[in-house]
């Protein structure tokens, strides 16, 4: 497996570039592109949707099957075959041993926005940039953008987006008296004042989560990765993380955040439903968590903007969401392209998962008053939808996931998650994890610098 | 017999962690129990090994084998065709192999015994990407033959068959069987065969057990959830509550995996008198 990965930057493969687009040349530089409208395909799409074909798509989005339903009642030539090969890591296991068997690839996968520099620099995905999707930029949110753009390349077409907002358990604010905090200073002191009142709430929960705490340091401002082709820089010695850390340490190390349930348990939901955590901070998704499964704070939950490290700042960071990308060897990549298109950028497509409660990445939704201005009976009739929103604009550019992230996201359990357990300073924690994925990214081919 | 008072104190202290250890293994299975009866709702906001809410076992048992078109009854079927054609075929061939290791002096025997025992050390899990690579090129990822024919190999129950037949079948019998005019095929299933029963349940119950539970392999090899067998079906259901547009279904799974046990556990109690007059054997000289 230890390809070394190159530099992608507009280099098109040319296998890729023959079965994507007959005009678009592997010289180099990208093919000059024509805008394509929101809610048309370009002309090469259009026509493959015409004639007969059938697509397997991997996906573990509970609604893809009422989708490509819908899609083939609108497509009668095509078949989309959904397959739920696994969710998350599963998933990346099995598409990562096809890609090196080079057989039994699906024609499109659900790939998260923190997996994508993995497929995309190992050059396992069709880079999209061509056929018009590199005109697709201002249908999405500037983050989701940035997180399909790696390398000078497009390698997926954005499905749902998770911007940071912080929710709160409106009740247990109005009976202790603490006021909505602002900034982070504000944020610790209603923590103590909170556990000050009952022992037996916590601000929040955070067990040790790679996918938190690094959607943390990006709201910090920090940039712990740097990536430029086959050069990866990891430091969490850099001033975001430590602002990060000096808020954070507090809070575990004074047991006011819960680190030993360990998130999506099931004595993790039954603090959520017990009502033990008073915040929550996560991303634009969490409503639909909260409704399917923490029936009892119905009325009870509010959402507010993230708290700031500075006192007027609105910035905020995303957390989690996924896209839909092209592995190489899928045998149909056009019609891949046309799904993922209609899926994620058509009305009618997003309306349907967007109804189960994710969270749109399409500034033509962002920006529906409809969308935007709905009354959510879950949170008391906020208008929850504004404050995701605009947290959507408010997400820190420049952000940089690892091209290795998935391993190193299955290895912060066995180093920062130490720290977690025993309520001690996360910095040590982090730089056994630094030193960990620098090790793995060297034997993978990278010039690693860490430190 | 009558014990002596030191005896007594060290039964009771013996009595205390056995009775420890019996609560520790029984309380999963109590609190899987107990949840199965309970809705989603009731499942997430209630003490875990007590009743709460409305009684809905049977409720939950019912929609575990229709939710998604009974995908789950789908998954039992594949769990029982790779432990019959699995489990089933790794015995056979154990059986044997065991028994022809033990019983016929060939060049290359100790060689074979050794790397047998060699590779009962190599954990399944080490090898279940090489494997994946290996099927892929022969055609036979995501097809059943991918779960059934490594699980065919099982150094350990042919290891065990080995030891089994030096110690049960005498070499002496055999020879009678064969002055007496009996082929060797013979021999095997109408003299031998018997005497390895105690054995071959033996290893027929490991292999069964490990393959009603094997999950990292078919998880590997199986991308299309209609072959998946139960241990993958359930986690993927477990998953579904964990992403964006979450459709939690708690109470599906803890039913489902109570169901999951059921087979294994009637398996068990009716195999093991036979595993149980076999454990004496050998024990004493003939």
């Amino acid at each position: 497996m230890p390809l070394p990965p190159r530099v992608v930057a507009g280099v098109l493969a040319a296998a890729t570039a023959l079965a994507l687009t007959a005009c678009s040349s592997g010289t180099g530089t990208p093919s000059p592109v024509k805008p394509v409208a929101a809610g048309e395909f370009s002309p090469g799409v259009a026509e493959a949707l015409r004639r007969t074909s059938t697509i397997t798509v991997w996906s573990w989005t509970p609604q893809i099957a009422d989708i490509a339903k819908a899609f083939m009642a609108k497509y009668p030539q095509v078949t989309v075959n959904v397959v739920n090969a696994g969710t998350g890591n599963d998933e990346y296991t099995k598409l990562q041993n096809v890609i090196a068997a080079g057989s039994g690839a699906p024609d499109l996968a659900q790939v998260e926005y923190f997996a994508l520099p993995q497929f995309a620099l190992k050059k396992s995905l069709v880079d999209l940039s061509g056929n018009g999707v590199a005109g697709f930029a201002d249908r999405f949110s500037k983050s989701v953008w940035g997180s399909v753009s790696i390398g000078g390349g497009i390698y997926g077409i954005p499905q749902d987006s998770g911007p940071m907002a912080m929710y709160y358990r409106a009740d247990l604010f109005d009976k202790y008296g603490i006021a909505v905090p602002k900034t982070w200073d504000e944020y610790v002191a209603a923590a103590r004042k909170l556990k000050a009142a009952d022992p037996n709430l916590y601000i929040t929960s955070d067990g040790g989560d790679a996918g938190f705490t690094t959607s943390m340091i990006w709201q910090a401002g920090g940039h712990p990765y740097t990536v430029e082709g086959t050069k990866v820089g990891i430091t969490f010695a850099e001033p975001g993380t430590r602002k990060w850390l000096g808020v954070w340490n507090q809070l575990t190390a004074d047991k006011l955040v819960d680190t030993h349930t360990p998130g999506w348990s099931d004595p993790w939901f039954k603090n959520l439903n017990a009502g033990a955590y008073a915040t929550m901070l996560s991303g634009a998704w969490w409503p639909g968590i909260l409704e399917s499964s923490v029936q009892s704070g119905a009325g009870k939950w509010r959402a507010a903007p993230m708290p700031q490290y500075t006192v007027g700042a609105t910035a905020t960071a995303e957390n989690g969401g996924s896209s839909f990308a092209l592995p190489k060897g899928g045998s149909n990549p056009l019609v891949a392209l046309g799904f993922a298109e209609w899926m994620n950028t058509n009305a009618d497509g997003i309306a349907i998962w967007t109804r189960g409660g994710a969270f749109p990445s399409t500034t033509a939704q962002l920006t529906d008053p409809a969308f935007v201005n709905a009354e959510i009976p879950y949170f008391g009739g906020q208008k929850v939808n504004q404050v995701l929103a605009e947290a959507s604009r408010d997400v820190v550019p420049g952000w940089n996931y690892l091209p290795f992230q998935v391993y190193a996201n299955s290895v912060f359990g066995d180093t920062v998650g130490k720290s977690y357990a025993a309520n001690a300073d996360l910095a040590p924690g982090l730089a056994a994890w630094q030193q960990q994925c620098a090790a793995y990214g060297t034997k993978q081919g990278f010039t690693v610098t860490a430190g | 017999m009558a014990a002596t008072p030191h005896r007594i104190r060290a039964s009771r202290a013996l009595t205390a962690v056995m009775t420890l250890a019996l609560v520790y293994a029984f309380l999963p299975l109590v609190w899987l129990l107990v949840s199965a009866t309970k809705t989603q709702s009731s499942l997430l906001t209630s003490f875990g090994l007590w009743f709460d809410g409305p009684f809905a076992l049977w409720d939950n048992v019912g929609e575990t084998l229709t939710y998604h078109d009974g995908v789950f009854v789908r998954w039992l079927l594949n769990t029982l065709l790779y432990v019959v054609a699995g489990a089933g075929g790794a015995t056979a061939l154990a059986t044997l192999a065991g028994y022809g290791l033990s019983k016929f002096a060939f060049p290359g025997r100790r060689g074979v015994i050794s790397v047998v025992l060699a590779a009962v050390a190599v954990p399944s899990t080490a090898l279940a990407v090489p494997t994946f690579l290996l099927f892929s090129r022969l055609g036979l990822t995501n097809t059943p033959w991918a779960v059934i024919l490594p699980t065919m190999v099982s150094p350990f129950g042919m290891y065990l068959m080995w030891v089994f037949a030096n110690e049960s079948v005498p070499d002496s019998l055999l020879e009678a069987a064969r002055i007496d005019g009996a082929s060797e095929l013979r021999t095997f299933r109408s003299v031998s065969l018997r005497l390895l029963s105690p054995g071959i349940v033996t290893v027929l119950l490991f292999n069964i057990v490990a393959t009603w539970n094997n999950y990292f392999l078919p998880l590997v090899m199986l991308s299309d959830p209609e072959w998946f067998p139960l241990t993958v079906g359930l986690n993927q259901w477990n998953a579904q509550a964990s992403t964006v547009a979450a459709q939690p279904i708690f109470h599906l799974v803890v039913t489902g995996s109570l169901l999951t046990i059921v087979p294994l556990a009637v398996c068990f109690l009716a195999l093991q008198r036979y595993w149980r007059s076999g454990l004496a054997a050998g024990s004493v000289k003939q």
